[in-house]
């Protein structure tokens, strides 16, 4: 067992299990039922195998090994896991097991509609092209199973495919991370035209080797093509369309785990691979950053659709990440590797937090779904009485990605403020100012996504029903239930023992090769205390809940049984200013962000459509209805993506001109390129 | 004698937190040329509501009843977790300034549910003004704090007050800045004028009041106790990390009633500014604050700006 858990043959006992269960679920075309259950069985078996696996990894260290050396000299199928990617298939594992008890209660509306083995099969493989993505070390057998994971994730996402939005959706999805794709290979290419190898380990030997400039171009295109997968603006836009079109517990995978994939692969190549590195990476990261994490939560925002404005909500998570490594980056191009480990180690605490609050959720947010069918938020309302249950999970996690103590996102922020604050101490210009525009976009960050949840949490769950579906809205399944409150369970976990595991993931560094000769300082291993850098500060999550509730308790009991014994409380109605009080007064997720948004009008460019149409269409005196539409435009795709659209567009018509259709041609243009060919060589 | 010290301290923010209410209404009045009600009138208030009826609304849920008591508990921690007479008391558990700040959103988180909980317009539309601002303070707030953090080299804020040596010449300039900062940041999210008009019941301009408009009885006296605790602890908090003059540096019964008279006086003058403020000028159009919170953040940055230190 205890060989299993550290060899080779337990990492493919791993991948066993979840290829059983994508080969087997094919077998239930017909039954429903079976299917379902086939594949949750293997996920659950298998999650639960990969938490083991990933745990004992954490703590034994390296494994590498050649899983298999094929025909063609360059492709190898190598492993190598080391702390890094042990806590990202620890990640992964860890949602994928509450997703997948999620998803026995929630596929079963999938039912008679659409084939559930296929689901069952995608699902799999999805979670195997993500296990092999963050194990690979070789570059080719690294792009097969990128390619694995987004060739999966598309079908997932165009899965609910009688809605043409969703199709489209996953259209829109597929040409991006193709784009992200052929980006990442031409940064592969080019490593492997300095290095002469497609293995990381031999890369990053050889990376002196590059050229600075080659360098760079290399961090430009791995940039890009990993942004693209993570969701950095401005390559963002297949996240908010696509991520809501799968199904909940999908959704949940993507968002919360698939796009840390990127973040893995930045962390790999440009903290580990390419070292040593100049100053100005470190600093754009931080830019990125910040400009993710505050037009992210802007861009949540403007939403009513629940599930847009958690993708949104990725994107400003993904840029909190980006700010504890792009800081990690910073220090060490600086010099003080201490520092970069603390970044290193905020940006993995937030990985793993995000991870979970984000999933619980999409999670819940499916659970809302399913019962009200809709997606609308406008169309919610007054849903805590009907879903208790589902409306106590989601305000835990709300609770959490707003940074709340005392649940996780709180000591993860905490953290990446910490490191921030350290960078502010920077003598050097650019790097303070950098980093006092990256706190100043972190605080006003934590501030938005509040008021964002607040829009989100009041508008789905409290005051009245806004329609009729809410009305018959009933709780989620018990599978459903036992996945959410897991995972908000671990949003709370994670938060009491944040001080261990902040000390844990800082320690992840330590193995990588840039940080091998640095001992970290003893006051780290403090359990009770969360202490920052150099000794700037600390916090206590336990002392924290525990004089939390020691209020609130304190504070219950004198008032309701000491101060205040024998008074009456009437149940009356609210006040109505003397009308019937109707849904329609209640305020709306749209109405809730109105005034934010247009404080914010340069960035976010609301519009307003007024459409009146009238009973006596000549003298227009008496209007009929009035419709006014409130738009925020696509700054993105107007004024980026249609440009780049309409150029290669008018590039490819100019090239149809060579294009003749005669064979004659053809050969002769071959026979040119062959002279060139010979000419050069 | 230092489990007596921590109860004053714990007890520190509820107990003295009505009087600066009442202090500012006084102030008020006599600028009005009013005799005004005595200073203790609001601790007669909030005695008074305490042992009322109370009626709550069909439409609310548990966040509504459970709002009140989860707010005022987060004021009381915070209240143990901020400096106020003594810097002595070194709390390394919960004296952290991010924790006072997400403490303090904390309530806000609460306060701003329960406002839309009741589906009455007026609560809806205070949540939503509360947030905006509460959202574009955040950023000032937490620069002006760590201003102070970066001068003396740690978030502790215990050891920032004892340090006390902000305004040397070191550091002149950029505590006034961070200071004035600051102070628009308590403005705005104790709700005083220019941003919110805490006399007022009119839909058109209210907040805070249209968030607790739907409570009664206990659980408004809660509510307005914290809100009271949550003026008090932004007045402390300005007092003793820009100005921790007269604080106890020590466990010594004479310095800790000089601590306490000297944190008084200090509150006492943010009260008369306070009051003179909405004495003399009218409240803001709500898309003008943005401005002034703008103006919060940059004021803040500069200080820090201002800062010469080297630790990398």
């Amino acid at each position: 067992m205890v060989n299993l858990l550290t060899t080779e043959s337990g990492f493919f006992l791993l991948l066993l299990l979840y290829s059983l269960g994508a080969i087997g679920s094919l077998f239930f075309r017909k039954k429903d039922e079976l299917a379902n259950g086939w594949q949750s069985f293997f996920a659950i078996i298998g999650s639960l195998w990969g938490i083991f696996f990933s745990i004992s990894a954490f703590f034994t260290g390296n494994l590498s090994f050649v899983a298999y050396s094929s025909v063609f000299p360059l492709l190898s199928f190598s492993f190598h896991i080391d702390q890094l990617s042990a806590f990202f298939i620890f990640v992964i594992s860890l949602i994928t097991l509450f997703c997948s008890l999620y998803g026995i209660g929630y596929i079963k509306h999938y039912y008679k509609k659409y084939s559930i083995s296929a689901l069952g099969f995608f699902y799999h493989l999805f979670i195997i092209g993500m296990l092999m993505v963050v194990t690979a070390s070789n570059g080719l057998f690294f792009l097969i199973a990128w390619e694995i994971m987004s060739i999966a994730s598309y079908f997932l996402v165009v899965y609910d495919h009688n809605d043409v939005n969703n199709t489209k959706a996953g259209f829109l999805y597929l040409v991006m991370t193709h784009v992200g794709t052929a980006f990442i290979i031409l940064a592969f290419l080019l490593m492997y035209k300095f290095t002469n190898s497609f293995d990381f380990e031999s890369i990053q030997a050889q990376a002196v080797a590059i050229p600075v400039f080659i360098k760079n171009t290399i961090f430009i295109l791995a940039l890009i093509g990993f942004g693209t997968k993570a969701g950095i603006i401005p390559f963002h836009i297949w996240l908010p369309v696509a991520h809501p079109a799968a199904p909940s517990h999908v959704s949940a995978l993507m968002s919360g785990v698939m796009i840390k994939t990127g973040i893995y692969m930045m962390i790999r190549l440009f903290l580990d691979i390419l070292q040593p590195i100049p100053l100005w990476w470190g600093i754009t990261i931080l830019i990125i950053g910040s400009l993710s994490a505050l037009l992210g939560v802007l861009y949540a925002l403007t939403e009513h659709d629940i599930k847009k404005l958690l993708a949104y909500h990725s994107i400003e998570n993904i840029g909190i990440i980006l700010l504890g490594f792009g800081s990690a980056l910073v220090f060490i191009s600086l010099g003080n590797t201490l520092l970069a480990l603390f970044g290193l180690g905020a940006a993995l605490f937030h990985t793993l937090n995000h991870a979970t609050f984000k999933s619980l959720l999409f999670l819940s947010a499916g659970s809302v779904i399913n019962q009200t069918h809709t997606r609308n938020m406008e169309a919610y309302g007054g849903l805590i009485k009907y879903m208790p249950q589902t409306a106590f999970f989601f305000l835990v996690g709300s609770m959490a990605i707003s940074a709340l103590p005392p649940f996780n996102g709180f000591f993860s922020e905490w953290l990446t403020f910490q490191t921030l604050l350290q960078g502010m101490t920077s003598v050097n210009i650019l790097v303070k100012s950098t980093f006092v525009l990256a706190t100043g976009a972190l605080a006003i960050t934590g501030g938005l996504a509040l008021a964002c949840f607040v829009k989100a949490f009041g508008a789905t769950f409290l005051a009245r029903p806004r329609s009729t579906e809410v009305a018959h809205a009933k709780e989620s399944s018990l599978s459903q239930l036992i996945g959410m409150g897991a995972l908000a369970l671990c949003c709370l976990l994670f938060g009491i023992f944040s001080g261990y595991l902040g000390s844990l993931f800082i320690n992840i560094g330590t193995h990588l090769t840039v940080f091998r000769n640095i001992s970290l300082p003893p006051i780290l291993s403090s359990k009770i205390n969360f202490i920052a850098p150099n000794n700037f500060g600390s916090v206590s999550a336990l002392a924290l809940i525990v004089f939390l509730i020691l209020a609130l308790f304190i504070v219950v009991l004198l008032v309701k049984f000491v101060i205040n014994r024998n008074q009456k409380t009437k149940i009356g109605a609210t006040w109505d200013c003397g009308t019937n009080l109707t849904p329609r007064m209640e305020i709306t997720a749209t109405g809730f962000a109105r005034s934010i948004i247009l404080i914010f009008a340069g960035i976010l460019r609301p519009s307003i459509q007024n459409e009146i149409e009238y009973r006596d269409s000549k003298i227009r005196y008496f209007p009929k209805s009035r419709t006014v539409t409130l738009r925020t435009r696509d700054i993105y795709r107007l004024y980026f993506y249609l440009p780049l659209n309409k150029f290669i567009t008018t590039l490819s018509v100019r090239a149809k001109a060579i294009q003749s259709g005669s064979i004659n041609m053809y050969v002769f243009y071959i026979l040119i390129a062959v002279a060139i060919a010979l000419f050069l060589s | 004698m230092m489990i007596f010290i921590w109860i004053l301290q714990l007890i520190c923010v509820p107990a003295l937190s009505p009087l600066c209410m009442g202090i500012i209404k006084k102030i008020k009045a006599k600028l009005q040329n009013r005799v005004g009600a005595s200073i203790f009138q609001p601790y007669k208030d909030i005695w008074k509501l305490l042992h009322k009826d109370e009626v709550i609304s069909t439409d609310a849920s548990w966040v509504f009843r459970f709002a009140p008591f989860i707010i005022f508990a987060t004021t009381i921690v915070i209240g143990a977790s901020i400096p106020l007479f003594a810097s002595f008391l070194k709390n390394t558990l919960t004296g952290d300034l991010l924790v006072v700040v997400y403490t303090l959103a904390l309530g806000t988180f609460f306060l701003a549910l329960a406002g839309m909980d009741t589906g009455s317009a007026f609560g809806g539309f205070g949540s939503s003004r509360e947030m905006t601002i509460s959202a574009l303070a955040e950023g000032g707030l937490i620069l002006a704090l760590f201003t102070t953090a970066l001068s003396i080299g740690t978030t502790n804020l215990f050891v920032i007050s004892n340090a006390g040596m902000l305004l040397s010449t070191q550091f002149f300039l950029s505590t006034i800045l961070a200071f004035i900062g600051f102070f628009i940041v308590l403005l705005a999210e104790t709700g005083r004028f220019p941003f919110d008009n805490p006399a007022t019941h009119l839909e058109l301009t209210m907040i805070h009041e249209a968030m607790i408009l739907e409570y009664s009885g206990k659980r408004l006296a809660l509510m307005e106790w914290a809100a009271a605790n949550k003026f008090f602890i932004f007045a402390a908090l300005g007092a003793n990390l820009f100005f921790p003059y007269g604080i106890a540096h020590s466990v010594d019964t004479q310095a800790i009633v000089i601590g306490i008279i000297i944190l008084l006086i200090k509150i006492f003058i943010l009260c008369a500014i306070v009051g003179i403020i909405e004495s003399t000028m009218a409240k803001f159009r709500f898309f003008r604050l943005p401005d002034l919170l703008i103006t919060s953040l940059i004021l803040s940055a500069l200080a820090i700006g201002l800062i010469q230190m080297q630790i990398l």
